[in-house]
């Protein structure tokens, strides 16, 4: 769903902020980004939204690459992505339900459709009895549930979060991240930046770690990189996908059996098996 | 379209002071531009009427054949720079200069003055240059004995208005730019102080012309609301100024409506160009 082959971004001042990585995320794949600041995992979660080309290298996402796409057509893949920031980044004149229903109307959504979809949505991140309040009257975490809330309407392939819960104290950082992995167990990929160590360790998911703009450990795709459902077969692409950091962790084992994997983490394998399972 | 009308009422309602502020500015730099249209405007109304009076008088020979000058009219009357002719025979010229030159009168003798035919230009042929070719084709009539057209007056006349239109074209201009600029950065305020809702916008996937079009509604809104406000001004203005100083001439319906149009044009413009920077990345 999401592949980075020997993708190098140079920003015009401050040199280079990825070199030469290369990955891949499937579907339905629970995966942390982890590094010092600077290291590179907000580019990369840029590179995923297109808010930022690659200089060197292809990024495809959702069939899409990076080296063919025009302008035109980052809208509709951005469509098919969720985005949440460290700075929940709300508009703070607008009530949480009209912050999410902010983004259904943006893309054109009929306004019978946006009613049910906004309820749900914030139903689904716990927020249904606060619909009408401002984000000034809201704690941190529930501001960050309007964000998720937001991210989530147009039912995304993958959540992108980057330091998401860098802002929050302990409990609502629990709380946003059950929430994740809530997210990531109904079938959503989820990919999250951030440099909270504790976290990516007290967990078994799957880790990239990032120093200086190089991927220096990636602790292991759940599934080899297939061609998947999006692209066509490409030759040597898997090689191309596979970091150096784990040579033969990877048994090429369809994703259905994904549970067979030992080191992967319970959250991302069931959304795996999900995902792979009721895609549309 | 109905979103984006909402949206910019929203911006409106939302932050009234600045959208106050965005509108008044735009109105005073209209206002600014408008005077200076209103002065331009009647200067050359002016100089209009003082061109008007620019004429080619051939004073006729003593004895002349009626019948000659008359076909002369005719002929001269074909002229293409020609708009009027008229013949003024001795007595007619005398009766002029009594009514005139009043407390002279006893001075003027039947005879003292010749027979004359004036030619009037047509608008566009009043230069030095039309004139002094109108008046060599008349030198060739050989029942003409002299020919007047003040020529010192209408080179200072000419002089005078080309000045005049220079100096309107090159004032007009900047006082255009700086309208456009004071009106284009106003907006740019407005632009940016919701850069926030335009990169939410882009990351939830809004296409570039969904995310301008409330931005363009709204510096349009903008702009004709400062036009109409800068015509509320000028009119106060040209009504204190025909009551106490001058009577002048406003704007007519046309200049009006291209007036406010432009300042509506100007916001939409200049609203174009600011998201367009907000969207111009990736």
């Amino acid at each position: 769903m999401i592949r980075f082959t020997h993708v190098t971004k140079h920003y015009p001042r401050g040199g280079p902020a990825l070199d030469d990585a290369s990955f891949h995320v499937n579907r339905g794949e629970f995966v942390f980004l982890t590094g010092p600041s600077g290291a590179g995992k907000s580019t990369i979660l840029k590179l995923i939204y297109v808010d930022e080309r690659p200089s060197q290298g292809e990024v495809r996402v959702a069939g899409q690459s990076s080296v063919t796409m025009t302008k035109h057509q980052i809208p509709a893949l951005r469509r098919r992505l969720g985005v949440i920031f460290q700075d929940f980044r709300l508009l703070e004149d607008r009530t949480a339900e009209q912050n999410v229903a902010f983004a259904l109307e943006v893309i054109g959504t009929s306004q019978q459709q946006i009613g049910p979809k906004v309820a749900r949505v914030l139903t689904q991140v716990g927020l249904a009895a606060k619909a009408t309040a401002l984000p000034h009257e809201l704690s941190g975490g529930e501001q960050q549930r309007v964000a998720i809330a937001r991210a989530l309407v147009n039912d995304p392939l993958v959540l992108l979060a980057d330091e998401p819960t860098g802002n929050l104290d302990d409990r609502s950082t629990r709380g946003i991240f059950q929430l994740l992995r809530d997210i990531n167990a109904s079938g959503t990929a989820v990919m999250m930046a951030t440099h909270d160590l504790a976290l990516v360790k007290s967990l078994d998911f799957r880790t990239l770690e990032l120093n200086r703009g190089k991927l220096v450990f990636d602790s292991g795709a759940q599934y080899p990189a297939p061609a998947d459902e999006f692209d066509p077969p490409v030759a040597g692409s898997d090689a191309g996908a596979q970091p150096d950091a784990q040579p033969g962790a990877q048994p090429a084992e369809p994703p259905g059996e994904a549970g067979a994997a030992g080191d992967v983490g319970e959250a991302g394998e069931a959304g795996g098996a999900v995902a792979e399972g009721g895609a549309p | 379209m109905k979103l984006a009308l909402r949206e910019a009422l929203r911006a409106f309602s939302r932050a009234p002071m600045l959208s106050a502020l965005s509108v008044t500015t735009i109105a005073f730099s209209l206002f600014a531009f408008g005077l200076f249209g209103l002065v331009a405007l009647n200067l050359r109304s002016a100089l209009a009427q003082v061109e008007e009076r620019v004429e080619v008088r051939a004073f006729i020979a003593e004895g002349t054949n009626p019948e000659a000058t008359a076909a002369a009219v005719g002929d001269i009357a074909a002229f293409p720079e020609v708009a009027s002719v008229r013949l003024v025979s001795e007595v007619q010229a005398l009766e002029r200069a009594r009514r005139e030159l009043g407390e002279f009168e006893d001075v003027f003798e039947a005879g003292i003055l010749p027979a004359s035919i004036e030619v009037r230009l047509k608008e566009g042929f009043r230069d030095p240059t039309n004139v002094r070719s109108v008046s060599r084709r008349l030198e060739v009539y050989d029942f003409v004995d002299d020919i007047r057209y003040g020529e010192e007056w209408v080179e200072k006349l000419y002089k005078l208005r080309t000045i005049a239109t220079a100096a309107g074209i090159s004032l007009g201009l900047v006082f255009a730019l700086v309208a456009i600029i004071i009106i284009g950065s106003t907006i740019r305020m407005a632009v940016l102080a919701r850069s926030r809702e335009i990169a939410i916008m882009r990351l939830v996937g809004a296409t570039n012309g969904f995310i301008r079009a409330p931005f363009l509604v709204e510096g349009f809104l903008k702009g004709l609301l400062g036009g109409l406000l800068a015509l509320v001004l000028t009119w106060v203005t040209f009504q204190f100024v025909g009551q106490y100083v001058v009577q002048a001439t406003y704007f007519d319906a046309r200049l009006i409506v291209l007036g406010v149009l432009g300042g509506a044009l100007i916001g939409l413009l200049g609203s174009a160009v600011s998201v367009g920077r907000h969207l111009g990345r990736v």
